[in-house]
């Protein structure tokens, strides 16, 4: 802001200093750009490609000269795509289900009330949090054997269903809620349940957008767990299904390849930027913080 | 269990300050008295505490237990092995291997992942006109799915990809280089991956961060003709040094824990003959194996895990610190 409108009236060739830094920041971040969105819009590009367009060498060119959705058809053909696509779907669902009930409940507890357990409850979340997901994984495959549960979407779903750092996200931002809002609730002779519903709910929205997204995100995202637990391959999510797609011969066909993983990233992108606004205001306020 | 979040495990722990926890236990002033009925709030954290200590923390005390047997991944085992499963890591060459390519994967993403986010939120942090488009379009990474763009990866750099031939058509090498088939350049280049898929995410930590650095500071600096790469060092800089050591310790841990991207980019045996395996890679395939897995030695791998990620915090830390002081 404040480098860009305070002008100093130094001059250095012909442009204002200032004007040159805006024009040299320009140009950097658009070779950033050509960076981070390059590499997924060449695998737009490639996945419309014609079948007698070239991917890779000299003859390759930037944009589809034969656009054709033929990629795509054989990805659905050869593939069960749309079942992969059913599949992360509904583990996304339980996943976001699960993380925005629970902590959002426990988040009200552990930041509103007092009560018995309450600073061993909070303790607990931050022990949990020492313990990276890839040194605890052999324990948690037993334990899920031994609840009969691999091979079931349940068996992906329950032991990442509520992570301690959204049950901490909803505490911060429950605790951040004026006190008077609720006092006047109170003497409305809303009970706990309303006032919790009609008071608290609506205060935490942005932190609720936040928590949806990444929770979406890393249900969708997610390979290393399902991989354990999933067998067979009618439960396969569409990460899986990618890595088993690049693994068969139809990775030959580049385009195909490209086509799948397209598949892979388009919803979610979707669902991105619909909600980047709320997202990107949430983590300002501090959702993350 | 999802990756993202428990990376993010690391983020609330460090940025919650005692501040805001002593602020919020005495701020609901309405919750001075104790709730009544008494078993409400159970009720209501009831499912949360038990997924939290039932698939957070029991997990890992039976992990140290079970390094201790011969525990399958079938069932059966499970009896009392004392240290042999730890001495045999000692000798274990495939595990020290293992242990080399992480901390590797850390040495090398953690210093970048702790620079390149903070000079792109810098590029990033002020209104002009687009900044939205490019702070979207530098997060689009992070929301990708890590198996699609690893396939994109793949394509790319693969003997006949887009980077080898612009790199022969410029003349700059006679030959293709084996980015996916020599062991170094496979972790690079999964390191590399791992660096651009976590740009923009580490970049919203500083942009939260560099909210905080007062704006005068600039101003000043400028009006002494400091241009933009002394005020980047010299205001920016000192101003997020926190955030720096908080991301040290969380791309730390990140690089710690990669799996994905070996696991595409170098096929399902981690590089040739494994020897690209970090050490999830090591642990999913000497325990999870159904045939010839063994839980328990896995879960000492495990334990080893933990330990590294352990001391690289508090490295991170002791490293922090001594620059404080300097």
């Amino acid at each position: 802001m404040s480098i860009v409108e305070s002008s100093p009236r130094r001059t250095v060739g012909r442009f204002p200093r200032r004007t040159r830094e805006l024009i040299v920041r320009y140009a950097i971040l658009t070779g950033v750009l050509a960076i981070s969105i390059g590499p997924l819009l060449w695998q737009l590009s490639s996945s419309l490609k014609g079948p007698g367009e070239a991917l890779f060498g000299t003859e390759a060119t930037l944009l589809p000269q034969d656009p054709s959705l033929a990629a795509y058809a054989t990805v659905f053909e050869q593939v069960p795509m749309a079942l992969y696509i059913r599949n992360s779907l509904i583990m996304c669902l339980l996943t976001v289900a699960s993380q925005v009930v629970f902590p959002t409940l426990a988040g009200y507890m552990l930041s509103r009330r007092q009560w018995r357990g309450r600073r061993v409850f909070y303790w607990l979340l931050i022990v949990s949090m020492m313990f990276p997901f890839e040194s605890i994984m052999v324990s948690l495959y037993l334990q899920i054997r031994d609840l009969g549960l691999v091979n079931s979407f349940v068996g992906v779903w329950l032991p990442g269903a509520i992570a301690a750092v959204n049950v901490l996200i909803m505490r911060a931002t429950f605790a951040a809620v004026p006190d008077e809002v609720e006092e006047a609730a109170m003497l409305d002779g809303a009970g706990e349940w309303r006032r919790f519903v009609r008071i608290y709910l609506p205060a935490a929205r942005g932190s609720l957008v936040v928590v949806v997204i990444n929770s979406f995100i890393a249900a969708w995202d997610d390979f290393l767990w399902p991989f354990i637990v999933l067998r067979s391959e009618e439960l396969y999510t569409l990460s899986l299904g990618l890595a088993r797609l690049s693994a068969s011969s139809l990775s030959f066909d580049p385009r195909v390849l490209m086509a799948g993983s397209v598949i892979a990233i388009v919803p979610i992108m979707v669902l991105f930027i619909v909600l980047q606004k709320h997202f990107f205001k949430g983590v300002e306020s501090g959702a993350i913080k | 269990m999802t990756t993202p979040v428990t990376s993010r495990r690391a983020v609330a722990r460090a940025a919650s300050p005692p501040a805001r926890r002593r602020r919020s236990r005495g701020g609901a002033t309405s919750g001075a008295a104790l709730h009544r009925p008494w078993w409400v709030p159970l009720l209501w954290t009831a499912p949360a505490v038990a997924v939290i200590v039932g698939f957070g923390i029991f997990p890992f005390v039976n992990t140290v237990v079970l390094s201790f047997t011969d525990a399958r991944p079938l069932g059966g085992g499970g009896s009392w092995v004392g240290w042999e499963n730890y001495a045999r890591l000692l000798t274990d060459s495939d595990f020290w291997l293992a242990t080399r390519n992480s901390i590797f994967y850390a040495v090398v993403a953690v210093p970048l992942l702790v620079v390149l986010p903070l000079v792109l939120a810098q590029l990033v942090v002020n209104r002009i006109p687009g900044i939205g488009f490019f702070r979207t379009a530098f997060y689009a990474p992070v929301v990708a799915s890590m198996v699609a763009v690893a396939l994109v990866w793949q394509s790319l750099l693969s003997e006949r990809g887009p980077v080898n031939s612009a790199l022969q058509q410029f003349g700059l090498i006679s030959s293709p280089i084996p980015f996916l088939s020599d062991t170094t350049l496979l972790l690079l280049s999964a390191i590399a991956l791992t660096v651009w898929k976590g740009l923009g995410w580490y970049m919203i930590f500083y942009l939260a961060a560099l909210a905080n650095v007062p704006r005068e500071l600039y101003e000043a600096a400028e009006l002494d003709g400091a241009g933009p790469v002394r005020r980047f060092l010299h205001i920016t800089v000192p101003g997020v040094r926190l955030t720096m050591l908080l991301i040290a310790i969380m791309s730390g841990i990140g690089s710690l824990r990669v799996f994905t991207e070996i696991y595409v980019l170098g096929g399902a045996t981690g590089g040739l003959g494994g020897q690209a395996r970090t050490l999830p890679f090591y642990i999913r395939d000497t325990a999870l194996d159904p045939i010839a897995g063994n839980a328990g030695y896995g879960a000492a791998v495990s334990v080893a895990l933990f330990l590294l990620t352990v001391g690289l915090a508090v490295l991170s830390h002791r490293f922090g610190s001594e620059k404080e002081e300097a």
